[in-house]
């Protein structure tokens, strides 16, 4: 797991896991798992950009784009410089 | 032909008596829904019917029938009995779209206790406000919500109870909790149902006011009548028919139309608990070949915004009756599902208060885009001048909807809030709070609300609630929350705020303002927007004017502000 995965994954786990027990991994879903809802998708969104300091488009970070740590980080990279 | 036939021969012709008739109820008899919803269906011989099947987020399937339906719901109620839960008594159910919701809200209703369903996503202060208010007297709820109800037991003296039905024997109990395990309890074959009557109560649903605390909407066992005869004519349920509503239980639509209208038909309905995708929505459809979807403006925005590619992966050509409801949905969405699924999803309209559908589009009538459609045969719905709240006489002016009182799901209170529930009558119409025009040929047309209450995604959040949570954040002095407008949700949740001295405005500190009300209340209520504001309009008088921070939102004229403080 890179520096990435792990920034990402930690803040999932930190703010949205409710279920103590859940193992989580960077490929878990998380949008279509029920762990982020599509409203709290707006936080998480910020975060990465206040974290990476970038801006994601909107049409960027649909449901599917967000479903799992990976994927959210296949998206980050688009962005950062 | 669909079930509702003729509309305008339906309202010449139309009585409640019609619905009594066909669920074979005469006035004064016994009515449990809990009852109609399970033990009638198995006595017309669907007992191996499926009642219910139900995905998990990891694809698990589990599938009742009416006779299982009706053995859990009496296992529930045996217990809730064992444990000291009496009629009248408050159950709050905290849980999850799985099947123990749905079961366990007859199982409460077979004892003669009052359902109170809650979003299983509400943070600890919104569930406390609501548990507090209604005296509940237990909480059913899972392993993973369960530490919400922890945190505020101490200040809940009433709540007796904490049922958990996912308890897997590592934990241990803490203090008032308790296990029950649908699947690890004995299956109860009778249950003496409570014989509650037409006028009592059956469900308390919370919904958002502009001033005050969230209201509990007080609901009856007869509303059964309402929702049995509109599932069947608006949302055109029929035997054979795979039903799907993606509303949750937590929510009006959920329980009116995700558990008692359907079940109360005998229908099979299908469950997806599982976040929202797509690909995921449409797989679902083409998996169970589903017939009749009841779903949300917002979903379907969201789905249009997904394209029309992906639909093309999936047969969707199962479904024959698709309805929508929880925000106007506007006439590009109607269009384009006409478009891609050869069909229009129809507008729906109604309220936590009136239980039913109220105004609605139906099968074989002229469907103008937009449109919110016509009222439901026996109800009178009006557009009422705001200044003398007489209806207009005329057609295409903008004014209050208006419903004269009367058909069977109507609320009978607020729970503790007689004042208020009073307040919500006008000359004798009941007040929804939302505005419309009537065109001449009868159709209603939504225009928005009446107040501050912001819908988003077809919920409604309050702004005193989120405003007040707001101040508890240490680094806010003063707080202002309006919607704001956004393509997929109708409104949002926008926060104006003012910081105490020695906090700095910036990114990382609207993210954790954020998350902060997004714990504390719900996401539904966090501010997708935080802006700071060195003061917020004031009247002379103290009062912030949220109207001026809603008409710079929305574009709008700012009007009078005569009143406000430093013009």
């Amino acid at each position: 797991m890179d520096e990435m995965q792990k920034i990402v994954l930690d803040y999932v786990k930190r703010e949205y896991l409710e279920d103590e027990d859940q193992v989580m991994t960077p490929d878990t879903p998380l949008i279509s798992g029920g762990i982020v809802d599509s409203f709290s998708m707006v936080s998480l969104k910020r975060f990465l950009e206040n974290k990476y300091k970038i801006s994601i488009p909107d049409d960027k970070a649909t449901p599917e784009a967000f479903d799992s740590v990976n994927k959210i980080c296949a998206v980050v990279r688009e962005f950062v410089k | 032909m669909s079930n509702i036939g003729s509309y305008e021969e339906r309202v010449k012709n139309f009585d409640w008596s019609l619905a009594e008739q066909e669920l074979g109820y005469k006035k004064g008899a016994v009515i449990n829904i809990g009852w109609y919803c399970s033990d009638r269906i198995c006595l017309q011989g669907k007992g191996d019917k499926l009642a219910l099947v139900w995905e998990g987020s990891a694809g698990v399937e589990k599938r009742f029938t009416y006779h299982d339906v009706r053995r859990a719901g009496n296992t529930m109620a045996v217990f809730l009995r064992g444990l000291g839960i009496r009629a009248g008594d408050r159950v709050c159910l905290f849980l999850d779209r799985i099947p123990e919701l749905y079961i366990g809200l007859l199982g409460i209703l077979k004892t003669g206790a009052i359902a109170q369903p809650l979003f299983s996503a509400f943070g600890d202060e919104s569930l406390f406000v609501r548990l507090d208010n209604a005296q509940t007297s237990a909480v059913i709820t899972q392993k993973k919500h369960a530490p919400k109800v922890r945190k505020i037991l101490d200040k809940l003296p009433h709540l007796k109870h904490i049922i958990v039905v996912d308890h897997d024997g590592k934990t241990p109990f803490k203090e008032r909790e308790a296990a029950f395990s649908l699947e690890k309890t004995a299956p109860v074959e009778t249950f003496d149902v409570y014989p509650t009557l037409a006028e009592s109560p059956s469900l308390l649903h919370y919904t958002s006011g502009t001033t005050g605390q969230p209201k509990g909407v007080k609901h009856v066992h007869y509303s059964l009548v309402s929702q049995y005869l509109t599932a069947k004519w608006v949302l055109d349920i029929r035997d054979d028919d795979r039903y799907w509503c993606t509303a949750d239980p937590g929510w009006v639509t959920g329980t009116s139309y995700g558990i008692i209208g359907p079940w109360s038909l005998g229908v099979t309905q299908y469950v997806l608990d599982a976040g929202f995708s797509a690909e995921a929505w449409y797989r679902f459809i083409e998996k169970y070949r589903i017939t009749n979807w009841y779903s949300a403006p917002t979903a379907i925005r969201s789905l249009m915004r997904a394209g029309d590619e992906i639909v093309k992966k999936f047969n969707l050509s199962s479904l024959r009756h698709l309805a929508s409801v929880g925000e106007p949905l506007n006439p590009e969405a109607v269009i384009w599902s006409e478009r891609v699924f050869g069909k229009a999803f129809l507008d729906t309209y109604f309220q936590t208060e009136t239980g039913s559908i109220m105004i609605t589009n139906y099968t074989g009538m002229k469907i103008k885009p937009g449109s919110m459609g016509k009222p439901f045969p026996g109800i009178t719905a009006v557009v009422l001048d705001p200044k003398i709240y007489e209806p207009y006489a005329s057609p295409g002016k903008i004014g209050l909807i208006a419903i004269k009182p009367g058909w069977p799901a109507m609320m009978r209170t607020y729970w503790n809030n007689e004042e208020t529930y009073i307040n919500k009558f006008k000359n004798g119409w009941y007040m929804t709070g939302d505005r419309a025009s009537i065109d001449n040929e009868g159709y209603f047309w939504f225009v928005g609300r009446d107040d501050d209450i912001i819908n988003t995604g077809g919920h409604l959040v309050s702004p005193f609630e989120v405003e007040s949570a707001l101040l508890e954040h240490p680094a806010i002095g003063e707080s202002a929350v309006v919607s704001k407008p956004d393509p997929i949700n109708m409104e949002v949740v926008k926060a104006f705020v003012t910081l105490k001295s020695g906090f700095t405005p910036g990114p990382d500190l609207e993210l954790e303002i954020m998350n902060f009300i997004r714990k504390k209340l719900s996401p539904l209520a966090m501010p997708q927007e935080i802006e700071y504001v060195d003061s917020l309009p004031k009247t002379r008088s103290g009062k912030i004017m949220r109207r001026i921070l809603h008409a710079k939102e929305w574009g709008e004229e700012i009007g009078d502000t005569s009143t406000l403080e430093n013009d």
